[in-house]
């Protein structure tokens, strides 16, 4: 079957069995690997990725149903080669060891943010509790999270101030 | 790496056009909601459809609505919609408590209250609400519209009412002044299936007695409101005795199933302490609204 939709602002058009599941097509048809497949039982979160901004575990939707609609992966994050605060918040507060789990808590992050920019440690550790990590005990993800809040525009003035010092 | 037996797919554009869909490709066919219980089921070979016809673009059956002395709830409705919904929470609180505990949040954007009921698994927790509040299901098919009580939909683990060439409609629920309801849960950990459960819903009389109660156990081997809790609750005033009579009825008429969330003595338990904790809040909210 024909699906279409739009991933990361782009239309795109794809010949597919309809069994394909949303997951498989992103990475394997579109070969966008940022979005990783873990458990395949919608436990861990790592396939997170936006479906009409609302983040969705791609291992238990089809291709097919997500025709249609915008998808959106980590790829999509970063805009004209600035990255998202998300993601800088995940560098300042070291929000990944192994980077397994990451792109699924940042697009959840992205969501969380885009309706609640202000969230107390408690909400984030809510929106994340369907993902995985297995490495930061959760502590420095919630800490990203926080610095993206603190910063929606990205890195302020003074924060560049400061990297130019240090270059 | 697990990928469902090849099917078809057609996506249904309205209620119509999807119960046409089912006369047409008959009983190899079947619905997919939110996905998030099927799907599994089709990726571990459990389930084989030949034909799924998806009933995502039915935003006809997304919605809350208040009509007169009932909520009517679409079947389509998302957990994350019922989850937040001022107004479910406010006439319904156990609807909030159950969706908090129900899967973890990102499941929650897809599954639907409908996808959910007509899975039917025991350790559903919209099931358990839907009971306590005596909710009505509304079911559409080629012979028109049925209104079934939960005792008539519910036929038993994975079963219901909801035949082959039927689709699942709605749910309506009864607002009565003076009421409150509570759904407590222990679970492992987030995602997970329940431990157990116990959900509640009471209605005070003027003068502060229990004028209507129901009690209703979630993956704990009972599958119907516990008739005898609500014969010893109606007519009394509610206390911390009454509670635990209740609570000692529901452990003795549970069935728990041994298992790796807990042996049988640890689930009883469980019915009659949650039971215990769901009518306390289900009945302090009550007086909250009499209040109010």
């Amino acid at each position: 079957m024909q699906i279409s939709m739009t991933v990361n602002g782009t239309d795109v058009t794809s010949e597919i069995e309809p069994r394909v599941l949303l997951v498989h097509y992103i990475r394997e048809v579109l070969g966008l690997t940022g979005t990783h497949w873990g458990c395949d039982t919608s436990n861990c979160g790592t396939c997170v990725v936006l479906m009409d901004g609302q983040p969705v575990k791609s291992c238990t939707v089809l291709a097919a149903m997500a025709a249609g609609h915008d998808i959106r992966t980590v790829e999509g994050l970063a805009t004209g080669g600035t990255l998202d605060p998300v993601q800088q918040g995940f560098m300042e507060e070291h929000g990944l060891q192994c980077g397994f789990c990451t792109p699924g808590m940042m697009l959840t992050a992205r969501a969380l943010l885009d309706k609640n920019p202000h969230p107390d440690d408690t909400e984030i550790r809510q929106a994340i509790s369907g993902q995985i990590c297995r490495c930061t005990g959760y502590a420095t993800i919630v800490r990203s999270v926080q610095w993206a809040a603190a910063h929606p525009a990205g890195p302020g003035l003074e924060d560049a101030a400061d990297t130019e010092v240090k270059a | 790496m697990q990928i469902p037996a090849p099917f078809d797919y057609v996506r249904a554009t309205t209620v119509d056009n999807a119960l046409e869909l089912l006369a047409r490709y008959g009983p190899e066919s079947r619905v997919v909601a939110g996905g998030h219980s099927l799907l599994p089921m089709m990726k571990l070979r459990l389930s084989r459809p030949e034909w799924l016809i998806d009933i995502n673009d039915l935003y006809e059956l997304d919605f809350i609505l208040r009509d007169g002395n009932k909520l009517r709830v679409g079947a389509m409705t998302r957990h994350t919609t019922l989850l937040e919904s001022d107004e479910v929470a406010a006439l319904f609180p156990i609807v909030r408590d159950a969706e908090l505990v129900i899967a973890d949040p990102v499941v929650r954007n897809r599954g639907t209250i409908g996808g959910s009921l007509c899975q039917a698994d025991p350790a559903e927790d919209l099931s358990t609400v839907c009971d306590v509040l005596a909710a009505e299901a509304v079911i559409r098919g080629p012979r028109g519209e049925r209104i079934l009580s939960m005792s008539e939909f519910h036929r038993g683990p994975y079963e219901t009412a909801v035949g082959q060439d039927e689709l699942l409609c709605e749910l309506r629920f009864g607002i009565r002044p003076r009421s409150g309801s509570a759904y407590e849960k222990v679970e492992r950990r987030v995602g997970d299936w329940a431990v157990g459960a116990a959900g509640a819903a009471v209605t005070l009389a003027a003068d502060g007695t229990v004028d209507d109660a129901a009690v209703g156990l979630t993956a704990l081997g009972l599958d119907h409101p516990l008739a005898e809790a609500a014969a010893v609750l109606r007519g009394r005033r509610p206390d911390e005795e009454l509670f635990a009579r209740a609570g000692t009825l529901a452990a003795a008429a549970c069935d728990p199933v041994a298992d790796q969330r807990g042996p049988v003595d640890y689930k009883r338990h469980l019915a009659d302490e949650l039971t215990k904790r769901a009518l306390r809040r289900a009945c302090d909210r009550a007086a909250q609204m009499q209040e109010g």
